[in-house]
This record gives structure tokens, sequence and C-alpha cells, in this order.
């Protein structure tokens, strides 16, 4: 088994097929959403697959050590950064072809009328622990 | 007085196989099993049972009966289960060897077989097994019911294939260490407690190869975790017990002749042990062995391998030679490639392929290894 991460941004990705924002969506096509979700994260929990799976806001802030005795200096939110992290499902799957058929699973989550969001995720390996019998 | 855990689960297999013979179906005698021996863990420590393994068997055949009767209950109609369990044939070792077979069962994927030899054959609880595998209690629990109902129709005593049992028990040694369940010690304890119920040459040539490998561990990691290089290991942290079990079950499997891949890499592992310094390897006849393995199993790695091998015996051009047969994409090829341009005098190449290889890295101590060979490398070049 191995483990996955399906990231999904705010922004960053090339665009999705079916674009529209979604605040855009009517309450039933946010439920709708949401629903999917839940019974994908549900289904993989069956299935053995499920690790975590976690929302972020997108507001962040960049923080970096300022020397000695100072407080850490902050900076940030950065309206230019091209890359902003929306959330992640993290899956352990046998191999690397179903990693990527759960994200287009993952991807097809409906959107506006109704219709798949056919939204761009990205799908990282783990680096696993070593493995003991290597040379 | 604190529960033997080694002893309750030593004793599971056996357990499950009476509960299997006296007519419980697999997964639910695995289930009254699982039951009696958190019971067992809560009762013994006030109340310490005079023949422990008579007392797993009575209190999982009760939950057994107790489960059944709330089943059959449960679907309103009446099932007639019975109280007095039924004379018991076959003997404990066959039972013990039956569970191996079924839990490595070829319908099962190898990580639902892994998880269930874990818990059926080893005792493990889901708990333990999910902590180890870095997953949710309720994804492993998941996998294993899957498992088992994959397994329901399968026959207890349908003779099994040895080849998957080996795959799945080198899946867990290989696993090594995480959580608070050491992986390949268990592995160990069940590939010896295998080949006491079945004697096959590569049963004790997994063995060897475990028990060769394991000798190693305390010398392979250095502070933080840092994979330490066979080369240049502390060779007197080698535990030469475990070296000398080894070399014993080794030597015992290669005189029945009937050589297979475990006996030819555990053959590989006895040669780095019989080593005092890595200088004094035998790598001629360790390239003997990779040949040997490449004939058997065709494998990339063997081949791979099997190049590095070639560079220590005759040189690192020959070893470039050998590596440059194989396919570059193969996982380590940089790596290795790495390590031949070095000896070979090339600073430059090294580094350059150190550090590509680095990137390329599945594991993190790996990685960390990788990484740090280009910066030794770079440091030099800037001198």
């Amino acid at each position: 088994m191995a483990k996955y991460l399906l990231l999904k941004h705010y922004r960053g990705a090339p665009a999705p097929v079916n674009d529209v924002p979604m605040d855009q969506w009517t309450p039933e096509e946010l439920s709708a959403h949401e629903q999917y979700m839940q019974d994908f994260a549900a289904r993989l929990e069956s299935t053995g697959e499920f690790v975590d799976s976690q929302p972020l806001s997108p507001e962040g802030t960049f923080v970096r050590y300022d020397g000695e005795g100072r407080p850490p200096v902050t900076d940030g939110p950065f309206a230019e950064t091209k890359d902003l992290i929306a959330g992640w499902m993290v899956i352990d799957v046998e191999t690397y072809e179903r990693a990527l058929e759960l994200a287009g699973e993952l991807s097809a989550a409906p959107g506006a009328g109704g219709k798949p969001v056919h939204e761009w995720l990205e799908v990282r390996p783990f680096l696993t622990a070593c493995t003991t019998i290597t040379e | 007085m604190t529960v033997d855990e080694a002893l309750l689960r030593t004793l599971t297999p056996a357990v499950i196989g009476i509960l299997v013979r006296r007519g419980a179906d697999f997964a639910a005698a695995e289930d009254a099993v699982q039951d009696a021996l958190v019971e067992a863990v809560r009762v013994w420590p006030d109340v310490p049972p005079r023949d422990p393994k008579g007392w797993l068997i009575t209190v999982a055949w009760r939950k057994f009966l107790d489960a059944a009767r709330a089943e059959a209950s449960r679907r309103h109609r009446e099932e007639r289960v019975d109280s007095e369990p039924p004379a018991v044939p076959g003997g404990e070792v066959d039972d013990t060897l039956q569970l191996y077979f079924l839990c490595a069962h070829t319908s099962l994927t190898p990580a639902s077989a892994v998880a269930l030899t874990l818990r059926a054959v080893g005792g493990l609880t889901t708990r333990q097994i999910a902590q180890a595998y870095l997953v949710p209690e309720a994804t492993m629990a998941q996998r294993i019911s899957r498992a088992k109902r994959t397994v329901s129709d399968v026959r207890f005593n349908q003779p099994g294939d040895v080849a998957t049992v080996l795959r799945v028990l080198y899946l867990v040694f290989n696993e090594g260490y995480s959580g608070d369940v050491d992986l390949a010690g268990e592995a160990i304890r069940l590939t010896r407690q295998l080949a006491v119920s079945i004697h096959h040459e590569e049963v004790a040539g997994l063995l060897a190869l475990m028990l060769l490998h394991h000798a190693r561990r305390p010398a392979r990691t250095g502070p933080g975790g840092r994979l330490v290089p066979l080369a240049e290991q502390d060779r007197s942290l080698w535990d030469t017990r475990l070296i000398a079990e080894g070399v014993d079950v080794l030597q015992a499997a290669l005189a029945r002749d009937r050589l297979g891949e475990f006996q030819a890499q555990a053959a590989v592992a006895a040669l780095h042990a019989d080593a005092r310094t890595a200088e004094e390897t035998d790598w001629v006849q360790i390239v003997e062995w990779y040949d040997e393995l490449v004939r058997l199993t065709d494998s990339p790695v063997a081949r791979l391998n099997r190049a590095v091998a070639v560079g220590e015996a005759d040189g690192p051009r020959a070893g470039l030679a050998a590596l440059a047969e194989l396919d570059p994409a193969l996982p380590r090829h940089t790596a290795v490639a790495a390590y031949l341009h070095e000896q070979d005098g090339d600073p430059v190449t090294a580094a350059r392929f150190y550090a590509e290889a680095a990137r390329s890295a599945l594991s993190l101590s790996e990685r960390d290894h990788l990484t740090r060979q280009a910066a030794r490398l770079n440091a030099q070049l800037r001198r």
C-alpha cells in the first residue's frame, strides 16, 4: 500500500471544465457537493483506503524566524501568490493507478447545474519510511 | 502479574483453528478469539489461568455461541447451535498452517492479506495494526472485515500456496518498525512459527534472510534515524547470535538442493555478515548469487543489485557496463550510477547523479542519505 495526497487548490491549478465560482452556485448545488464529498470519504473508509481529509481556510500568513529573542516576523497573505491550497485528502491504496482512479472520482463532484466540476486535483505520493531490505 | 501478551498471541492461531474445526466459520471464529483475547488481558492479571490455552478455547467458544445466538435471534429464526463442542479432528500444527494459507489467499490483495495475517495469525489488535500502518483504526477495521468476507467461501482445509504466504511475511518484515509494533520482529516470529508447521526450503530461506537482516538493524541507523550504508556500518553492533542462527537455517535449506529466491537473497546477506570489514566482502561470490537470483526471478531489482556487486568485484567500469544494460527508469538506478561514477573517480558526474537520485527517492531516509552524498562531493569539489 502507498499513501497519496490528493490536493485541491483554490488557485494554481488549471481551470476546471465547469468553472463557476462556488458563491454562484445554488444552495442545493452546494449541498449536493458537500454530500458527494462526505459519501466519497465514507466509501473510502469502507474499502479500507481512507486516511484523512481536511479543508483549509483560504486566509494564511507567512511566518519566519527573525533572530534570537525576537518574535517571528509575519507577512501576507499575499494576493499574488500563485498556489493556494484549499484542502486535501490522504488515501492509502494498492497502486498508483488506483490513486488516479479515486482522484478522478473526487474530481467528478457535482457543481453548478448539478454537472461535475471536473476540477484538477494534484496527486502526490508520500515519501515512505525506509524499507528494511534494500541492499 | 502482567499478561503474557507474547503467549496470548502465540496461542491465537491454534485457538481459531479449534473453533473452526468445531464448526464456527472463520470470520466468526476470528471475532470470538479477538474478544477472548481482550477478556484475557482484562481478567488474567487478577485471576491467572492454570491452563491459558484451555481458558482461551473455553472463553472464545462461549463468545462464539453468544454471538451466534444473538445473530439467530436477530434473524427471528431458530438456529441450532451446538453448545457441546463436537470432537476435534486434526492437529493444531495443521490448523495454524491452514490459517496462514487462508490469510494469504490469492483472492486477497497484498495489503488485505497482510492485515488479516497480522490479526488472525499474529493476534494483533486492529488498533495495533492501524498504528503500524499509519491509517485510522476504522479504515483498518474495514480492510480486515472485507478481507474476511473475501475468504468466507474458502474451505479451511484447502491446501494453500506457500509462495503467497512468504510474500505476505516478506512485506510485513520490510515494513520495519513504526508505531508501537515491531513489524520486523513480528514477521520473524510468524516465519519461525510457519517453519515449525511446514518443512519447505524457501520458508527456511526467508527466515534466514530475515534473521540476517535483522541482525544488522542496530547498525543500520545512526543519530536521528540517519541511514548508515552497509560499508560504513559498525560491524561490532551486528547481532552475532542472529547471524549464526540465520547461517545455520540457510545451510540446512541449501542442503536440500532446491534453490529459490529467498535462499539466494539470504546467501548474499550471509556473505555480507561473514565479512569482518567491508573490504573483506567476497563480492565475486555475491555476483554469483545475484546471477542465480536473476536466473530465478528475472527481476530488474536483482539485476540492479548485481550491477553494484559487479562494480565491487570487477571495478566500477564493469559495474557501469552492467548498469548500462538496464532501464534507467528503475528505482535507485540513478543512485547506483552516482555511486559507481564516484568509485570511478568522477565526482562531478557522481554529485549530479546523487542530487538527481535524491529528488526521485521514494523514502525520506534514502533522500536524506543521497542529498548528504551529493553535498559531501560538492563540498570536496569546492575546495
